[in-house]
């Protein structure tokens, strides 16, 4: 085969080969997410924080705003400490509210921010007070049977 | 009995023997890797030999994994209500497992098994030899290039696997099953990460082509030189190279995606 033949499909395929390189990292993987560097990060204490994970996302009226960048456990408090990366595009005010929400009924976890009304926002390093931890289907479940025990004899229970 | 422990010991002597001998082979040709860069020419005519000639094969099979993908895992996740997460499940599978480990099983059986050969009949008809005759040595000029050759093409074709693999799954799953076409892709997303992902089977790929080209250029070198010994060889480059890539995805895997 001639040599400029050889060239032209070597070409091709290299081209090809990061064309699909590309396409794997765009369209099916997320290439835009916070990078350290361009976000801020935030601490906020939870008592329990269910299945939530690292890289988790941190979402705002159901926009991504940030990442979960570590979970560690404070033994003098008992309580999990979360450290958020936030995106340096959003501000959020100083008594904003974090808590532990679940995406459908059996989807992943994630930390939801509501703002709240104080002028001053949120800086690297600061710490939102207000949170609120995830719902454990077991506590659930069992506060319901023993209200519903406690409600009398006749009611109906199906289980 | 003493039979039967001497046997075990020249195996192991052999083994260890076979081993060193590697090794050095490997050393020898990442040393004088050299001309490589300054005859790049040598390079482009293997990746045209490992990689373009694999091409045709890559791509169906790619695309047919994807489109049984699609099927299967539309199948299971419809009985959990779930069907949207198909994007996630066909993404994820090709672009950590499937398809560094498929693409690397077809470059071993269609690229490596062509390699072993055509460098064991080098050494069996003399060439090699004459090249030494001639001061051209043959590690520069014949083996650095197919190592190099192979090593390149390697990520590209699991690349190429895993795109069509995609557009498999996006077939069966969009257009003929009718999954929501928005879900589908935002699931896959949101659950796909660049780097702990993507890049991982690049890095697995990446492995896999040393292993297999190394593979075979040693059994191709090491092979005796008769019509026999090629073919031998040639049998013992797939083997091996199977054997070789299922053993390093289960390392790599268990360092890269265990989490902690």
């Amino acid at each position: 085969m001639k040599r400029t033949t050889v060239d032209l499909w070597v070409g091709l395929f290299v081209v090809g080969g990061l064309v699909a390189l590309l396409v794997l990292a765009l369209k099916v993987g997320n290439a835009s997410t916070v990078t350290a560097g361009q976000g801020y990060k935030l601490t906020a204490e939870f008592n329990n924080i269910g299945g939530l994970k690292p890289r988790a996302p941190v979402k705002s009226a159901g926009v991504v705003v940030g990442r979960v960048e570590s979970i560690r456990f404070d033994n003098k408090k008992f309580l999990a400490q979360v450290t958020l990366l936030i995106d340096k595009t959003y501000e959020f005010p100083k008594d904003s509210n974090a808590s532990i929400l679940t995406s459908g009924l059996l989807g992943e976890q994630y930390i939801g921010l509501d703002g709240g009304g104080d002028d001053a926002v949120l800086k690297d390093g600061d710490r939102i007070t207000l949170t609120q931890s995830a719902l454990v289907l077991e506590q659930m479940i069992g506060r319901f049977l023993t209200g519903k025990a406690a409600e009398g004899p006749t009611a109906e229970k199906d289980q | 009995m003493i039979d039967a422990l001497r046997q075990i010991g020249a195996r192991t002597v052999d083994g260890v023997w076979k081993l060193g001998c590697a090794t050095r082979f490997t050393g020898t040709i990442l040393a004088r890797s050299g001309m490589c860069l300054r005859r790049p020419q040598l390079v482009l005519d293997q990746i045209y030999f490992t990689g373009v000639l694999s091409l045709v094969i890559i791509i169906v099979s790619g695309l047919f994994v994807g489109l049984v993908l699609g099927l299967q895992g539309y199948e299971t996740l419809k009985r959990y209500g779930s069907a949207e997460a198909l994007g996630t499940l066909v993404a994820l599978s090709l672009v950590r497992e499937l398809g560094p480990v498929v693409s690397a099983l077809l470059f071993a059986s269609r690229a490596g098994s062509a390699i072993t050969a055509r460098i064991g009949i080098m050494k069996s008809t003399e060439q090699l030899s004459a090249m030494e005759m001639m001061a051209v040595d043959p590690h520069s000029r014949v083996l650095a290039p197919v190592f190099w050759g192979g090593v390149l093409s390697m990520p590209l074709l699991a690349a190429i696997f895993s795109a069509f693999g995609v557009f498999g799954g996006y077939l069966i799953g969009v257009v003929i099953i009718g999954v929501d076409s928005g879900a589908f892709w935002s699931q896959m997303q949101a659950n796909v990460d660049l780097w702990s992902d993507v890049m991982n089977g690049v890095i697995k790929s990446a492995v896999f082509g040393v292993a297999v080209t190394l593979i075979a250029l040693f059994e191709g070198y090491d092979a005796p030189p008769t019509a026999e010994g090629v073919s031998y060889a040639v049998t013992r480059t797939v083997v091996t190279s199977a054997l070789a890539i299922l053993a390093l995805d289960f390392v790599l895997t268990s360092f890269m995606f265990t989490g902690v």
